[in-house]
């Protein structure tokens, strides 16, 4: 697999990113700058988080406009597979890749810990390396990961399976519990926790090593239509 | 050269978390009579051009940029300046 | 600003300079260094250059009995930071910062920036930032202004923090009445480095330039080093200045580059300093003058926010997320042009000089033209006589715990602010961004891997005013003891400390007394512990209405592991592992936890300890560890072993059936020099004998139920009862 990582100024989660997916999962793996305009070549992009721009407007309004956003909006149309992480996600709903918004934690604080979540799809390109239903932990560490849509998006999200990632004690707010969800055609996931936080046992867990190893799996031999069907 | 105010909060229906505390607060310090409370963003932008095509612009530069169109709506009005404004 | 007008001879009838916090004496000294009346812009830059802050005239001939230097230190105090070998090609460097009067009067700000500060320092040295510490004092949290100011404090630091991303690990928070209208905001930084890479803040070689670098000059923080350096009273509350804001996001671009003209340019930097205390002077001036050069400065090429600016606010100014670069000649645009690139301001704003003037040209006129030594060396230095405080010159009687209920007791200590857990305010920070974090918020002390060895470092920060209030020596080698314990339990070796010195003003003999006193413990704890002091600062007059914080020196230590495999945790591991209480208990009531929150002071002589039996214990403890025969190590700190029973207990969720053979109330003394671990039964033989008589089997893990037996007491409770107390209480009382 060979995997773009997206660096925006502000972005602080991406050279975590390229170590978890080169150096933890042994990818092959590139910082892309957010002023490049192109993502030939590569078999996966991965929005990672940070605060791009400063996230003064909200988070992810300003990335949204940067140089690399439209060879990504190709990438996905064309059923590349693209993970957004934390601001990543954000970015994602921002450019309209994904649907709803994040806003504030209800606590109005930004919270860091460790997160029980429930995988609640394990079809999807990202989690086929789980079960469903199965309990893992992943970190947090935002202050805007509480998920909105509105209910006629949430029922259609729920209706295809788009939600894949819930959080088993809901720490934001989030409406379903939602904590990662998919576009409807599969190919693009967004997050709120951290998996690359989560692949050393040094570290305090592997749980996050799920979502690279079952990318890893769907580009194996795979063509990216291909891999996305499966979930359908 | 018209500033052009503009308004940006949350839909009605859109839970605002920051909202709520300011109006639970409100209501524990007494001002229990507050029955609703928006909270949202202000900007002010100078634009040079005529009417029409500063409101389409601004129009524009709100949908893309300044609201979330997702959660947010938008109002603005456009108010007509002397060039000497700028540099106040 | 109308002063500006003054000239020189209405500065000396008119005294403007009295409001800048210069004394009639210092303005006499500096027309004479100068021959002749200064102009108001000197004046303005003695000001600052003069301030405590920027010159430590009161506290100069107490620092200079710190001792700093063993084999490993590759740079001690006076540049940004200080820099230790820690093996395999690679330097620590790190420096702790107060910023507790923004702090008192804008918490959010004031927190923000004092991080945004202490970043800078570690990078100007070309260290990349890997860790933030914060030491924390407030006040009774059921105070409501309190409250607000924990509340901003912590989403200042949170803010600043997590979007520039560097882990905030670990730090202190500590809770006394004596802080409460003047908290202590004290951030440290912590950086990794090549050893070959170091740089420092000077400016030579004739001809080379001065480039300004990232954010705009504007008239925020003017003069906030002289405002550091004074005290607060409710009447001047409404004359207290504007702080400067934080740019978080700027300083990323800021770092990002500097690091990258530190790897990639080095061929073309000089010197590099961060835009700290008094700006723009102090930066520049003190480029010069460690390099003995002269300067000049043209003020119409600094980025300015705001028209109008006179020399005056544009050098005191103390807008954030600046840097002086010293480049040669010749690669300006090289250098202008990186910047540019991360958008940031980068501009040629002047040169060395031959001889050793420091010259400010604005709109064509020369505004300031002084010998650099003037502002830099010939700072007054003040050598003031302390006097011993009436409460230590008869200290009250020792104070007798009596009769208490162990379970009660536990409860009480448990659930009281400085003992109680503290996730509320620690779980606002990203504690794990950059990936390393092994050890975050919560432990003895952090530990962070360091990528690219086998290694790792530890970090922590320690204070305590309590003991201090009653004994400035005995309780700065406390301080110092106490971090280097955190560091062992951890499984690193101590290598040496910052330290933040917060007191209250150095012209009150009282005051002076406990800095002068805390630096003789602090000195002979770091001989003992081999930890030199490689930087710090000082923050003096911490007073509201003329009453002083207790005097508090903050300790940030670090410490390294050779190898990875050896990080300790404090968390109970295995039942039926064997419970070693390491040093001895004696009925060391004085200053403890117990009595602040039995009676609600403290009061009575300091025990003195043994500082070299104790730096023995800690090396074969550390040997120990490093040999894998400790399965969970912890101190023995503030409320006492069952305190810190209780602590290892809560955090591996399992319980100890332990037999102590004390008096109940023994069991909260605070005696010093003592651990709590855990062995593996297979190791018994091998670690009685690697401690000696310092280790004493008190007792065994056992699961979920801490049964404690005493001489005359006996205690059984359900640890996940105690957890409860210890998690809930810091929530609700910050409600």
């Amino acid at each position: 697999m060979k995997a773009a990582v997206l660096s925006f100024p502000g972005s602080n989660c991406d050279t975590d990113m390229t170590w978890a997916i080169g150096e933890v999962a042994g990818q092959d793996v590139q910082l892309v700058s957010a002023q490049a305009t192109s993502l030939a070549g590569f078999d996966c992009v991965v929005v990672p988080g940070g605060f791009s721009y400063g996230d003064y407007l909200r988070s992810g309004a300003i990335a949204k406009f940067a140089p690399i956003m439209s060879a990504l909006k190709d990438f996905a149309a064309a059923g590349g597979f693209v993970l957004g992480v934390c601001n990543g996600f954000q970015i994602l709903t921002e450019a309209g890749l994904l649907p709803g918004t994040l806003q504030w934690n209800t606590s109005l604080q930004f919270i860091c810990q460790p997160t029980p979540l429930i995988v609640a799809n394990a079809r999807t390109a990202f989690s086929t390396a789980y079960s469903e239903g199965q309990q893992i932990t992943l970190p947090i560490a935002h202050g805007e990961g509480n998920y909105y849509a509105d209910d006629a998006t949430l029922a259609d999200l729920e209706k295809n399976g788009q939600v894949v990632f819930r959080y088993a004690e809901n720490p934001n707010g989030s409406r379903n519990d939602i904590a990662g969800l998919t576009n409807a055609r599969g190919n693009v996931l967004g997050m709120m926790p951290h998996p690359e936080r989560a692949v050393e046992t040094l570290l305090g867990g592997t749980d996050g090593l799920g979502v690279f190893d079952s990318l890893i799996n769907a580009m194996k031999g795979a063509p990216a239509d291909v891999a996305t069907r499966t979930f359908a | 050269m018209f500033k052009a105010k503009i308004f940006v909060n949350y839909k009605p229906s859109v839970l605002d978390p920051k909202a709520e505390v300011i109006q639970n607060t409100l209501a524990r310090l007494g001002d229990d009579n507050v029955q609703h409370v928006l909270v949202g963003k202000y900007f002010e932008l100078l634009l040079s051009g005529d009417e029409a095509a500063v409101r389409a612009q601004v129009d524009r530069i709100c949908d893309t940029m300044l609201a979330n169109i997702n959660t947010e709506s938008y109002r603005f009005t456009l108010e007509p300046v002397s060039d000497g404004a700028v540099t106040e | 600003m109308l002063q500006q007008e003054l000239s020189p001879d209405q500065i000396a009838t008119e005294k403007p300079y009295l409001g800048l916090g210069l004394n009639e004496d210092e303005y006499d000294r500096l027309t004479e260094l100068l021959g002749r009346r200064p102009n108001f812009t000197e004046v303005g830059l003695a000001s600052g250059m003069w301030s405590e802050h920027c010159a430590y005239k009161y506290s100069k001939p107490v620092l200079k009995t710190f001792w700093t230097k063993n084999d490993r230190v590759l740079m001690g105090p006076g540049e940004g930071a200080g820099v230790i070998d820690i093996g395999e090609g690679k330097a620590v460097v790190f420096k702790a910062e107060s910023h507790n009067h923004p702090s008192a009067v804008e918490p959010y700000q004031g927190a923000a920036t004092g991080v945004g500060g202490i970043i800078r320092d570690i990078f100007s040295i070309g260290a990349k930032p890997i860790a933030l510490l914060d030491s924390l004092a407030f006040g009774d949290p059921k105070d409501s202004h309190v409250r607000q100011l924990i509340d901003q404090i912590v989403a200042g630091i949170g803010d600043y923090g997590n979007a520039i991303g560097i882990p905030t690990v670990g730090g202190e928070t500590r809770f006394a009445d004596s802080y409460a209208r003047n908290p202590l905001v004290n951030a440290m930084c912590v950086g990794v480095m090549d050893t070959d890479a170091i740089q420092r803040g000077k400016a030579a070689g004739v001809g080379n330039a001065l480039v300004y670098v990232g954010a705009k000059t504007g008239r925020d923080g003017i003069n906030g080093a002289s405002f550091a350096s004074a005290e607060f009273s409710d009447e001047e509350a409404a004359n207290r200045s504007a702080v400067q804001v934080g740019d978080p996001f700027m300083e990323k671009l800021l770092m990002d580059a500097c690091l990258e003209v530190t790897r990639e340019h080095q061929d073309a930097l000089v010197g590099m300093q961060d835009m700290g205390a008094a700006g723009l002077v102090s930066s520049s001036v003190e480029m010069a003058g460690k390099a003995n050069s002269g300067m000049t400065l043209d003020l119409d090429l600094i980025p300015q926010r705001e028209p109008e600016m006179t020399p005056f606010e544009i050098m005191l100014s103390e807008s954030q997320e600046r840097m002086m670069l010293c480049v040669k000649a010749g690669h300006e645009d090289e250098i202008v042009a990186l910047f540019k690139r991360y958008d940031l301001d980068a501009v040629v704003c002047g040169r060395v000089d031959e001889g050793h003037q420091y010259r400010l040209l604005h709109r064509g006129e020369l505004v300031c033209d002084v010998p650099v030594a003037v502002l830099t060396d010939e700072a007054p230095v003040y050598h003031q006589k302390g006097v011993q405080p009436a409460r230590l010159q008869q200290p009250a009687p020792d104070f007798e715990p009596g009769a208490l209920s162990l379970l009660s007791t536990l409860r009480q200590l448990l659930a009281d602010p400085n003992v109680a857990d503290k996730k509320a305010i620690y779980r606002r920070y990203d504690a794990q961004v950059q990936t390393n974090t092994v050890l975050g918020p919560g432990a003895d002390a952090a530990v962070v891997r360091v990528r690219g060895t086998h290694r790792a470092l530890a970090m922590t920060t320690d204070s305590n005013g309590r003991y201090l209030y009653l004994d400035p020596e005995i309780g700065g080698a406390i301080s110092v003891a106490e971090a280097a314990r955190n560091l062992v339990a951890t499984g690193a070796e101590p290598l040496g400390i910052t330290d933040c010195l917060n007191y209250g003003d150095p012209t009150k003999p009282e005051s002076f007394y406990s800095l002068a006193e805390s630096a003789k413990g602090i000195t002979a704890a770091c001989k003992a512990m081999n930890t030199p002091v490689i930087s710090g600062n000082v923050s003096l007059y911490n007073e509201t209405n003329g009453e002083a914080i207790y005097p508090t020196p903050m300790i940030g230590m670090v410490g390294l592991i050779e190898d990875l495999s050896t990080i300790t945790t404090p968390a109970f591991k295995q039942v039926r592992e064997l419970i070693y209480v390491i040093g001895e208990t004696g009925p060391d009531f004085n200053g403890s936890l117990l009595q602040q929150v039995t009676t609600g002071a403290v009061a009575g002589a300091l025990a003195p300890f043994d500082l070299t039996q104790d730096a023995a214990t800690q090396r074969r403890l550390l040997a120990a560890i490093r040999q894998h025969l400790v399965t969970a190590a912890h101190d023995v700190s503030d409320g006492g072993l069952l305190v810190a029973l209780s602590d290892m207990a809560i955090a591996g969720g399992l319980g100890a059936k332990v037999d102590l053979p004390l008096p109940a109330s023994w069991l909260f003394s605070e005696t010093q020099g003592r651990f709590i671990v855990t062995v593996a039964p297979e190791n018994q033989v091998a670690f009685e004998s690697a401690m000696g008589d310092d280790a004493h089997l008190t007792g065994v893990v056992q699961p979920a139920v801490l049964t404690v037996a005493t001489n005359d007491q006996t205690l059984t409770v359900p640890v996940h009862e105690l957890a409860t107390i210890n998690e809930e209480a810091l929530p609700c009382l910050l409600k």
